[in-house]
């Protein structure tokens, strides 16, 4: 059973799909780390996450590392031989259990050759998406390596199902992307993963500050992406809030729990869950299960759908940066770098010199994320725009931080409420 | 100062300029709130920045110094991977004539278990960084290292 089956069955049962981060880079750590996934009390499939080294094609220090026992951030899938991999998944993976290659690489063809060479059929990211925010490669060079990676994924064998690609554009930079950018983005790289041939894709959307404009968002996603994905096979990944996390550990599970709401009461088929440790260092295998554990929980109590308004604001502007795109070039690749290059597509904050860098967000009073300058951005008729005070070190800190607060302050006020015997 | 001194990756000789400094991270770290967040803070000590961006390549820190002779390199890293790339690029840096004196500073997420041990914070001030600013520290300890080169004289060699 492929990926896609995998997630698709279980969503058919009534169970939510949850997703570690995870890599280690020795192999006996990440094939332990597969198996408590694998034994966690949800639906869950497993997570190869790469180390920093191997996203940058910097083998020579992932070889330093290995040879001096210096620590990894992940799973050096390259420098690995392919049979090391295939041991340390054999007899975890498979149709019960798919496990995924997460990466963050702008060239990523080492990664797919070394990814096929050991089995795997699912990956995830996006010309776009891994370009922009954590790379200085400039954009038309990724838009060709990604091109080439679902060459490479398509003209492989796949004896265990159709190749799998997320998108990763539901999630640039973390926090503070107004969601229709996210979704537009999003859109866009599924599109251009399907107009390569592949046809078994899912779409992320990370959790933003706002569970009614978060829900509006997922609405429209999906709406863009039945309409412009008619011949694939898709699904909604939600991933759990991607900016500052809550330092306690009560504020940090209940963050994951709303992102398990999120994703429930849109009918997302897959979550990718934050820990206990994620605002102190990366998290151990413990940790991670019981994220898993949590978020599985939570989703269970959910039920019912919410409905959402279809023509809301997030889909009238995710929609205007789609159209623009779209009509910008009839090569999608093209479309994509001229865009950027116009400003059509212009992501707050990021630094990279291919981004525009004249939009700006801004999180009004309700937490909900909007535009305070647009610069090229064709939202001019779509958007009420608001001129927010100019940014400082101390209100970014604060717009960045305004989650991770919110839920501290609610866990810290629990016990507090219970001392002064409020109810 | 001189307008060239502005232009990115300009690669002008010129001398040392108390006014600038440079805010990096370094090739592995993809993370850039960091950078964004340090941007505005240290623009707000009354200096120019400039951002490097992510993924920054050792060789163009290091050209971008020699270029800049900034008043200040601030290095930031939150993936982890900082205390062996931080002793990577200050062993380069150092190894440079031009660079010896000029103030290096590193902070963020440094090790992957946490906080550095006394031992490892060691080893990156006796690699040659000016100050290490743990995680947990805060924003008041780096403000603090950096009044000190905009109230007075350039630390940096001519």
């Amino acid at each position: 059973m492929s990926f896609e089956e995998f997630v698709a069955r279980r969503h058919a049962a009534g169970e939510l799909v949850v997703q570690p981060r995870m890599g280690f880079a020795d192999p006996a750590a990440m094939r332990a780390g597969l198996a408590a996934t694998r034994n966690a009390a949800a639906a869950t499939v497993g997570t190869v996450t790469l180390d920093s080294y191997t996203r940058v094609c910097d083998t020579a220090s992932v070889a330093h590392a290995l040879r001096n026992g210096i620590a990894l951030n992940g799973y050096p899938i390259v420098n690995h031989p392919a049979e090391v991999t295939r041991g340390m998944l054999d007899g975890l993976e498979g149709p019960d259990f798919p496990v995924q290659v997460r990466h963050g690489s702008a060239r990523p063809a080492d990664i797919f050759r070394a990814m096929i060479a050991a089995g795997l059929h699912a990956t995830e990211g996006g010309p776009v998406s891994y370009c922009l925010p954590y790379s200085r490669t400039p954009l038309d060079e990724s838009v060709r390596n990604w091109a080439h990676c679902c060459d490479l994924l398509l003209d492989a064998e796949h004896p265990a199902g159709r190749p799998h690609l997320e998108t990763f554009g539901g999630c640039m930079m973390g926090q503070l992307c107004p969601p229709s950018e996210l979704v537009a983005l999003s859109v866009l790289e599924a599109l251009f993963f399907y107009r390569k041939g592949v046809r078994s894709i899912s779409v992320s959307y990370a959790q933003q500050t706002n569970m009614t404009q978060d829900q509006e968002a997922v609405s429209a996603l999906r709406r863009l992406c039945a309409e412009l994905l008619p011949e694939a096979t898709w699904h909604v990944v939600i991933y759990a809030y991607m900016g500052l996390f809550p330092r306690t550990s009560d504020g940090a599970r209940g963050l994951l729990g709303t992102a398990a709401e999120l994703a429930v009461t849109t009918g997302s088929e897959r979550l990718i869950v934050k820990t206990t440790a994620e605002a102190h260092r990366i998290p151990t295998v413990a940790e991670n299960v019981a994220a898993l554990d949590h978020a599985g929980a939570v989703a269970r109590s959910v039920t019912g759908r919410v409905v959402v308004e279809d023509d809301n604001q997030v889909y009238r502007e995710a929609y205007a940066l789609v159209d623009a795109v779209l009509n910008s070039h009839a090569d999608l690749g093209r479309a994509i770098v001229v865009a950027f290059k116009r400003g059509l597509l212009d992501v707050p904050y990021c630094l990279h010199p291919d981004n525009a860098g004249q939009a700006r967000s801004y999180l009004d009073a309700t937490g909900r994320l909007g535009w305070s300058e647009l610069g090229s951005l064709p939202l001019h008729r779509v958007v009420e725009r608001h001129h927010a005070d100019r940014i400082t070190s101390s209100t970014l800190m604060s717009a960045l931080s305004h989650v991770q607060n919110a839920y501290d302050a609610e866990a810290l006020e629990q016990p507090m409420r219970a001392i002064g015997g409020e109810s | 100062m001189t307008e060239e001194l502005h232009a990115y990756g300009g690669g002008v000789a010129t001398g040392p300029s108390r006014r600038t400094v440079i805010v990096s991270s370094m090739a592995s770290d993809s993370h850039t709130w960091n950078l964004v967040y340090l941007e505005l803070l240290v623009g707000e000590l009354g200096f120019e920045v400039v951002n490097l961006g992510a993924c920054v390549p050792d060789e163009l820190l290091e050209s971008e110094c020699l270029s800049r002779r900034p008043a200040m390199l601030v290095l930031s890293s939150v993936n982890g991977h900082g205390h062996q790339d931080g002793l990577r690029v200050i062993q380069r840096l150092r190894a440079l004539p031009g660079l010896r004196t000029m103030p290096v500073v590193i902070g963020g997420k440094l090790g992957v278990g946490g906080a550095l041990t006394a031992e490892e914070t060691a080893q990156l001030l006796l690699a040659g960084f000016d100050a290490v600013f743990d995680d947990q520290q805060g924003a008041a300890s780096f403000r603090r290292f950096a009044a000190t080169l905009s109230a007075g004289a350039s630390q940096v060699e001519a």
